[in-house]
Order: C-alpha cells, then sequence, then structure tokens
C-alpha cells in the first residue's frame, strides 16, 4: 500500500470523537506543560503516563494523547522563554536570545506569533518527513540483527552522553548507572534473579515509569524547595496579538533551514530537540549575511531555533518508532509508554500494527493545526498560565506524580523508590550528572544485554561477530566518534549565554 | 569535592556490583556470555568513569545552607509520610497536609500554604475520581462503616 492509503487509513483512526477529543486535550495540556517553567516536556508526559493507564485508553489513544502533549509542549516552551527569559523546556533555551530582547523592546507579540507560525512550519513538515523516511527505515531495520542492534543502541549512549553534555565522564556514569539498574530483576534467558537481594518487589525490576517520574517530577519539587520557589513576574507586556506579516514573509527561508537542520538533528539517536534548536540557531547566525542584530532581538533568530526544536521533536520520533531507539528525553519517555503497552517498536510495528503508526500520524497533523490555532491567536490564555506560582504548581505535580504511580502499582514499595528517585535526581543535578542517560539506560538495559547475548550465541561466543557487517561497523564509528569528537568541536563552538537582566 | 566524594562512593558502589554479580545464580542452560558478563562489563566502564571524576573533578556545586538542608528534609518526611498515609487514611486528609506543607517549604506563607493544601486537595480528588474515574476513597474507610 503506498503512504496515501495508509495515511487515509490513519486518519479514519484518528477522525473518531475519542481520539480527537484526546488530541485537542494533549494540545491544551502539552503548551501549558511547555509553558510552565519547571514542568518541562519529559516530566510533563511523565507524569501523566500512569493516568492515561488508569483511564484504560487503548494503545493508539494513548500513544495519540502523549504524542500531542509532546508536540504541544514544544510549541509551548517558547511563551516563557520570550516572555520570562526563562526556557519553559530545554530546547526553549536559544529562544530566550533573540526572544526575550524583541519582547523588551515592545514586540512581545510579534515573537509570540512569528515562533508559534515557525513551531507550525517546523512541526508540519517534520510530520511529512516522518510519514516519508519511518517506512523507508523501517524496511532497513529488518537487515538488523543482534549485533547491530547492540551496537545501535552504544550510538544512543555515546551520542547522548558526546553532544548533549558538557561533561562525557558523568554522562558515560549516568548511562551506566542506568544500565545496572535494569539489571536488577529476572534475567531473561535464565529466569533467576539478579541484584535483587531476596526482596520479591525486585523480583519484577524496577519499574521505568516510577524510575522516571522520581528523576523528573519528584526532584523538582526539591529543586524548587532550594531555591524558594522563586516567583517569576512577567516582565514585558504583552500588548493585542496583530500578525506580522512582513517578519513572517522574511523569515520563510530561515524557517525552512532551519527545519531541515533540526529534523536531520533529530533522528540521530541520543541528540533531540535541544540539538536542533542550538544548530538550527548558529547555522542561521553563519548563514545569514547581517548577523549584527542576533541575539539583541533578530526575527529570525526567534524562528530558526523554534523552527528547529520542532523540527527535531518530529524526526526523534523517527528512531523512536522504527528502531526502537529514542532520540532523547522525551521521546524516551514515550518509548516507555509504548513497552508499558505491550508495542515493540521496530519494522513490525509499521507492518503489524499499521493502525498504530497511521493513526499516530494522522493524528499529528491534527494536533499541528490545533496547536497553531492555541498558540497564536489564543496565546494569551496559555500566559495567564504562567501566573501559576510555583508554590500551588509543584505540590499539585508532586501530588499527581504520588496518585499516578500508586494508581499503576498500588504498592508502598513504588511509592517509596520514587520518593528515593527523586532524591537521587536532586542530588545528580546538583553534581551536574544528566539524568536522561539514566532512563535510557534503565529503558534500553535489557534489550542491549539480550542483544548482546543474543549475538554470542549466534557466533558461538565469537566476539569478532559483533564488527562483521557494514551496518555494525558504522554504528561503532560513529559512537566513537559522537563520543570523542565534541572534545574537540568545543573548543570552536561555544553554546551562547543566556541574557541577565 | 563534592565530585571527589560522589565519584569514590560510586567507584566503591562499582566494586561491589562487580563482586556482586559473582553470586548472580547460573542454570544449565548457559549461553556463551552468561548473566555475570553484562552487569560486570558496565560496573567497570562505571568504576572507569568515577575514577575519572575523582582525579579531575568539576567546580563545586552551590550547596544548600543549613536552614535550606533541613526544609528539604522535612520535604522528604513528608512524602514518605504520604506514601504511608495514602491507602489507610483517605486522598483528602494526606493530601491537603502534604501538600500544604511542601508549599510552605516552597514559599514561607502560612495562609497561602493551607489554601494550597485544601484547594489541591479538593480539586484534584474531583478531577481523580470524577473526571479520570479512579478508584480512590476520601476518608478513611472506617469512616464509612
Amino acid at each position: 500500500m503506498d503512504t496515501f492509503s495508509l495515511l487515509a487509513q490513519g486518519f479514519a483512526v484518528a477522525l473518531t470523537p475519542t481520539t480527537l477529543a484526546l488530541a485537542v486535550a494533549g494540545c491544551i495540556i502539552g503548551t501549558m506543560v511547555g509553558a510552565l517553567p519547571g514542568l518541562g516536556p519529559s516530566n510533563g508526559v511523565a507524569i501523566l503516563i500512569p493516568l492515561a493507564f488508569s483511564f484504560g485508553l487503548d494503545a493508539t489513544e494513548a500513544l495519540i494523547l502523549m504524542t500531542s502533549v509532546y508536540y504541544g509542549a514544544m510549541y509551548g516552551g517558547r511563551i516563557s522563554s520570550i516572555l520570562l527569559n526563562i526556557p519553559g523546556d530545554e530546547p526553549a533555551l536559544m529562544t530566550t536570545l533573540d526572544g526575550y530582547p524583541m519582547a523588551k523592546a515592545g514586540r512581545a507579540s510579534d515573537a509570540l506569533v512569528l515562533s508559534g507560525v515557525a513551531s507550525f512550519v517546523g512541526a508540519l513538515l517534520a510530520t511529512f518527513g516522518l510519514m516519508l523516511l519511518a517506512p523507508i527505515l523501517a524496511n532497513v531495520a529488518y537487515l538488523f540483527g543482534p549485533a547491530e542492534y547492540f551496537a545501535l543502541y552504544l550510538l544512543a549512549f555515546s551520542t547522548l552522553g558526546g553532544i548533549a553534555s558538557n561533561n562525557q565522564r558523568k554522562a558515560a556514569l549516568a548511562a551506566c548507572i542506568g544500565l545496572g539498574i535494569a539489571m536488577i530483576g529476572l534475567d531473561n534467558s535464565t529466569g533467576l534473579g539478579r541484584f535483587t537481594g531476596n526482596n520479591l518487589h525486585l523480583m519484577d525490576g524496577v519499574d521505568f515509569l516510577v524510575a522516571i517520574v522520581g528523576l523528573f517530577a519528584v526532584s523538582e519539587v526539591f529543586i524548587f524547595i532550594e531555591s524558594h520557589g522563586k516567583s517569576s513576574a512577567i516582565g514585558v507586556k504583552l500588548e493585542s496579538i496583530t500578525i506580522p506579516f512582513k517578519d513572517i514573509a522574511r523569515c520563510t527561508g530561515t524557517m525552512l533551514r532551519s527545519t531541515v537542520i533540526g529534523f536531520i538533528a533529530g533522528i540521530l539517536p541520543g541528540a533531540g530537540a535541544s540539538l536542533g534548536s542550538f544548530l538550527a540557531y548558529m547555522a542561521e547566525k553563519s548563514y545569514v549575511k547581517d548577523n549584527s542584530m542576533f541575539g539583541k532581538g533578530d526575527p529570525r533568530g526567534v524562528a530558526a531555533p523554534e523552527a528547529g526544536n520542532n523540527a527535531a521533536a518530529g524526526g526523534a520520533l523517527v528512531p523512536m518508532l522504527t528502531l526502537g531507539v529514542p532520540g532523547s528525553g522525551t521521546t524516551a519517555v514515550l518509548l516507555a509508554l509504548l513497552m508499558t503497552l505491550n508495542i515493540t517498536p521496530g519494522p513490525l510495528l509499521f507492518t503489524e500494527r499499521p493502525d498504530v503508526v497511521w493513526g499516530l500520524m494522522a493524528a499529528l497533523l491534527i494536533a499541528n493545526i490545533v496547536l497553531l490555532i492555541l498558540n497564536v491567536p489564543m496565546v494569551r490564555i496559555f500566559v495567564k498560565v504562567l501566573s501559576v506560582p510555583p508554590r500551588i504548581l509543584l505540590p499539585g505535580v508532586c501530588m499527581v506524580s504520588f496518585v499516578g504511580i500508586y494508581s499503576l502499582s498500588g504498592s508502598y514499595f513504588d511509592l517509596i523508590l520514587m520518593i528515593l528517585f527523586g532524591l537521587l535526581g536532586y542530588f545528580l543535578r546538583k553534581l551536574n550528572i544528566p539524568t536522561v542517560p539514566i532512563i535510557l539506560g534503565i529503558l534500553l538495559g535489557n534489550h542491549m544485554e539480550d542483544s548482546l547475548r543474543r549475538a554470542m550465541v549466534l557466533s558461538g561466543g565469537d566476539w569478532k561477530y559483533l564488527f562483521q557487517s557494514g551496518i555494525s561497523i558504522g554504528f561503532w564509528i560513529a559512537a566513537v566518534t559522537g563520543f570523542v569528537a565534541p572534545v574537540f568541536l568545543r573548543r570552536f563552538i561555544t553554546k551562547p549565554q543566556a541574557h541577565k537582566d | 569535592m563534592s565530585d571527589r566524594l560522589f565519584g569514590l562512593i560510586v567507584l566503591i558502589g562499582s566494586v561491589a556490583y562487580f563482586l556482586a554479580a559473582a553470586n548472580i545464580p547460573t542454570s544449565f542452560l548457559v549461553d556463551p556470555v552468561g548473566p555475570k558478563l553484562f552487569p560486570r562489563m558496565i560496573s567497570a566502564v562505571a568504576g572507569l568513569c568515577a575514577l575519572l571524576i575523582v582525579i579531575k573533578p568539576d567546580e563545586e556545586p552551590e550547596w544548600p545552607v543549613a536552614g535550606t538542608w533541613f526544609r528539604l528534609a522535612i520535604a522528604l518526611a513528608v512524602l514518605v509520610a504520604y506514601a504511608y498515609t495514602l491507602k489507610p487514611l483517605g486522598f483528602l486528609i494526606p493530601t491537603a497536609v502534604a501538600a500544604g506543607v511542601l508549599s510552605y517549604q516552597i514559599q514561607a506563607r502560612v495562609v497561602a500554604a493551607v489554601l494550597t493544601g485544601i484547594g489541591l486537595s479538593g480539586g484534584l480528588f474531583i478531577i481523580f475520581k470524577f473526571a479520570l474515574g479512579l478508584s480512590l476513597f476520601a476518608v478513611p474507610r472506617a469512616w464509612l462503616g
């Protein structure tokens, strides 16, 4: 079947009233999650997963709700970047560079509308890219054996550690902590317990949802207690919303270029949306002839990172759906959702469950249009959300996490484990150790070990087997370069610093 | 210093993990790799990273002052207590208390904290119970007879 008839099938799934309502709800929640500082896309999606289960959604519905939240958060992140100079989520950091100066110069509404349109262009084109590329990659993935998968997992960890962090040893250590936690529980091949200390609760292993919610959401509470919940007042005035046609026309090229860059960055396993917006901004800055206004409120500096990060968000879904290797923290959480729903991402997903895949794609197209409406004409509503103070928001997030995990497992043990993960998350963040590799480690640990062991069974214990196909050699080389190259590149590329008031 | 201490703890932890792998039971159905090797590989890499962190630590992070540690400890205690009381005492009372205390720890305003606790407890209960249909008990079951 060709793409169009598959997509038509997808629309049949996505256009039922329930799914449509879920997509719209997801967009609204997502934009709020993105806009609120202290509630990024990964923890927003994480605390909603247990609730989606208790709500009894089926696989397609849950996936559509969560990806709408994910896309929405990518749109929403820019709102607090522009108005408060605080990125609502990590990828929106680059948007503060030009968005906030533009808002201070009295052009807050122009910046919001322009970045909303840029988000739309980036996300829409990336969704088309996803529809074209994912089925192709899914076919290529049939060629992957256990040796290739092992190398691919390694590549994900090394790009995550190399590109997305500033300190390789800490990122690698974080990945090891995650992998180490994944080993706890029953061993897949022998069926005997490992590292359980004869604790019955640990026989099932550590539930990744417990770890995710603890590391992302509960640790945030501790961070805010430490910072005394400095409430952020909106510093700039938002006049009536008008559409700056001139700026949009001027930035068309910027948006298209940034979309391509962001999409490619998103596909790289382990890189994600932060890298997408960073590369898009830097590339645009060096591409344009007159870049003297960059960092001082250039509209192109607002359009580029927003188109970039939304395109990367779409791109990151490509490896997640086709290979089961997430491209970012949030897609790691989405992968956790799929695994809990008993859906194994990979090439078989495309042939066996086309309703899930194409329903998702159709829902993403719909979500984009909903998001454009929410984020341009109705952006004022979300600006209001920003005035919710942390002293209400954070306890709320915490209570939702508790009820979510509690309704999922009903055990005290998991709740205590979640609090411990929250505490661990607090210390790790103070020590500047990234938490996303831990999540990725917990999610992929058993798959990684299985692929290694299966490869060794196939080869009869010959380790050279790991380097025998062109694909796996390519992954190994990419993994090593991805991990090492940033050390040298860092001398030439420095991250621009945010404005200080 | 913090990095050094952390590195040392992880180093000890990874050695312990490596040694603990020896106790993993193996079955008669053994594949060439077995259940012990991969955990050992992980602990070796972790140990190496920890060693590098000890040798070359980053700048010292800004740790909170004593008073803040105390507030963090209270928050932790409240969360643990909440975890254990959620089931026996029903949703409303523990949630109101826990949310109120957390709110007070974030911003020390008594009236605002009390209102936050009551508001969150009631609001979330309505959402969870009636909009999402979770089976939650509002009050201790004994009260319901």
